[in-house]
């Protein structure tokens, strides 16, 4: 926690759960796709589901969609500028088992149809944490410079990692790692405090069994 | 000695024992944690007091409404009256009253405002330092500098209770936000940090065990006019501070407290919009008239 979780994020109102986080969440799984979505299919659960309408929730989706931060007045106007810009939105209020009330599921699909699934909550103030990439457990926050790795669930790839993230200097704050199976595809989680320098997310990438490695700057 | 804001005495020590402000040392420690430069930290915190002053020209034009339609155009009422002279407390107490109320109907129009700590308490602090600064002619640094102050004051609070009124309340949320108003005036009128300390105490106390309980789960009623009470209770507390009066149970025994009522409060009055004015006939009748059916099914 810092002063600018106190006296901040500067954001576009009415709420900073439903509106701010909202908006980050929605950015979360653009920066994932790593390039424009050109479909969105949106499910909202709990409170968002039942008062998105009145707080601009489906606005600040769709806006973080768009790549804009929470404090971008052209939220107010984001599901024009999808529009304009041909990206479908399709905004399912419903349920989600055992999520936080403030959840979305976010799927993106970019225009070669690859297609990203993001699930995060909005905690409170405008903080969130992304529970879910591709069904796969993670979590993330947004806070912190986040390196997101699928890779081959084999022995010292965590390590082959870590090491290189010592070498770079780098201190990790929150490490987490989900598999689907032995052997099968896995995800670590790694935020870190501070910057990572430039080129290392593509060395990470090249290290072996990497399958891809994302780095998410804080959102 | 290391500041952890676990505690609002370890703070007012911390600031006695090296004779300096709370702000300064809160900006040194701030710039250690975030890996850059005090200069830096304090850039970033004068954006978001040069956010906050937009907020509150913005908030003041005529004809502003909220998205839903229900709220809007109070922050220019006021400053009508207070153009015309026609007001009981005049500009310090008024001005900071129709701040507040500018920046909370601005962030309800989806304006863009400074979460202070929450979006549904954006109006206190800007409402108490933006009119410190007018009426007061003091400098923008040292308004910058007391929201160092003020933040410290609301990481102890989010350390030991909480922010949000879903946890705790209104108390949490305009509670803490009033507490934290204190804190940034009592120090820009020059108090020590112990008055800082008792301001925190007494803004807090007499905020204990306000409910959240908005109408259709807008941050609009009575959010906005609670921004207007918050920033009235900190220059109520601030000026108590500064004359000396002392507040009989500690700030950090006051934050506990906080936190104890939060956890004894009924959910129907934490941000449910299930009771308090959200269930009264006309909240139930404002709830359809913006989203078209009953609050039933408001979660």
């Amino acid at each position: 926690m810092n002063v600018f979780d106190i006296v901040g994020p500067v954001m576009i109102g009415p709420s900073s759960s439903h509106t701010a986080g909202a908006a980050r969440i929605g950015r979360v799984a653009r920066a994932l796709l790593g390039t424009d979505a050109a479909r969105a299919e949106i499910l909202l659960h709990g409170s968002f589901a039942k008062t998105y309408k009145g707080h601009g929730t489906d606005k600040a989706l769709v806006a973080g969609i768009l790549g804009m931060k929470p404090d971008d007045p052209r939220i107010r106007n984001s599901l024009q500028l999808a529009a304009q810009e041909g990206l479908k939105v399709e905004l399912v209020p419903g349920s989600i088992e055992n999520a936080h009330p403030n959840t979305a599921r976010v799927t993106l699909w970019d225009r070669e149809g690859r297609q990203i699934s993001v699930q995060g909550a909005s905690v409170g103030g405008g903080s969130i944490l992304i529970t879910q990439v591709n069904g796969m457990s993670v979590e993330i926050s947004g806070q912190f410079v986040t390196l997101i790795i699928l890779h081959r669930d084999a022995p010292g790839t965590i390590a082959a990692v870590t090491e290189y993230m010592s070498e770079l200097g780098v201190n990790i704050c929150n490490f987490r790692l989900a598999r689907q199976y032995k052997g099968g595809t896995a995800v670590m989680t790694i935020e870190v405090d501070g910057k990572i320098p430039k080129g290392a997310n593509e060395h990470i990438g090249s290290l072996p069994n990497i399958i891809r490695s994302t780095m998410l700057e804080p959102v | 000695m290391e500041l952890r804001y676990e505690t609002l005495e370890s703070l007012v020590r911390a600031a006695e024992e090296t004779n300096r402000k709370i702000s300064d040392l809160v900006l040194e420690q701030q710039a250690l944690q975030l890996e850059t430069s005090p200069e830096e930290v304090y850039q970033e915190m004068l954006r978001s007091y040069q956010v906050m002053e937009q907020a509150a020209e913005e908030g003041i034009k005529p004809g502003l409404r909220s998205t839903s339609g229900l709220t809007g155009g109070d922050a220019y009422r006021m400053e009508q009256a207070l153009q015309r002279g026609d007001t009981i407390c005049g500009p310090m107490f008024t001005g900071a009253i129709t701040r507040a109320l500018a920046v909370s109907e601005l962030n309800a129009s989806m304006g863009r405002i400074v979460a202070a700590p929450t979006a549904g308490s954006c109006g206190i602090l800007p409402g108490a330092l933006l009119t410190f600064q007018k009426e007061k002619e003091a400098s923008e640094q040292d308004c910058v500098m007391s929201l160092f102050t003020a933040s410290a004051v609301g990481m102890v609070i989010a350390k030991n209770a909480c922010l949000a009124g879903a946890q705790g309340g209104c108390q949490a949320e305009c509670g803490s936000a009033s507490a934290m108003a204190a804190a940034a005036l009592v120090e820009l009128a020059g108090g020590s940090p112990k008055m800082i300390a008792h301001g925190v105490a007494i803004a807090l106390k007499n905020i204990l065990g306000l409910v959240c309980d908005p109408v259709a789960g807008l941050v609009e009623i009575p959010c906005i006019k609670r921004n207007a009470a918050g920033v009235a209770n900190a220059l109520c507390a601030a000026e108590m501070a500064l004359a000396g009066v002392h507040s009989a149970i500690p700030a950090d025994e006051v934050i506990l407290a906080m936190k104890r009522i939060g956890d004894a409060m009924s959910p129907a009055l934490k941000e449910t919009a299930e009771g308090g004015l959200a269930a009264t006939p006309t909240g139930k009748r404002l709830y359809q008239q913006v989203f078209g059916r009953g609050p039933s099914s408001l979660g």
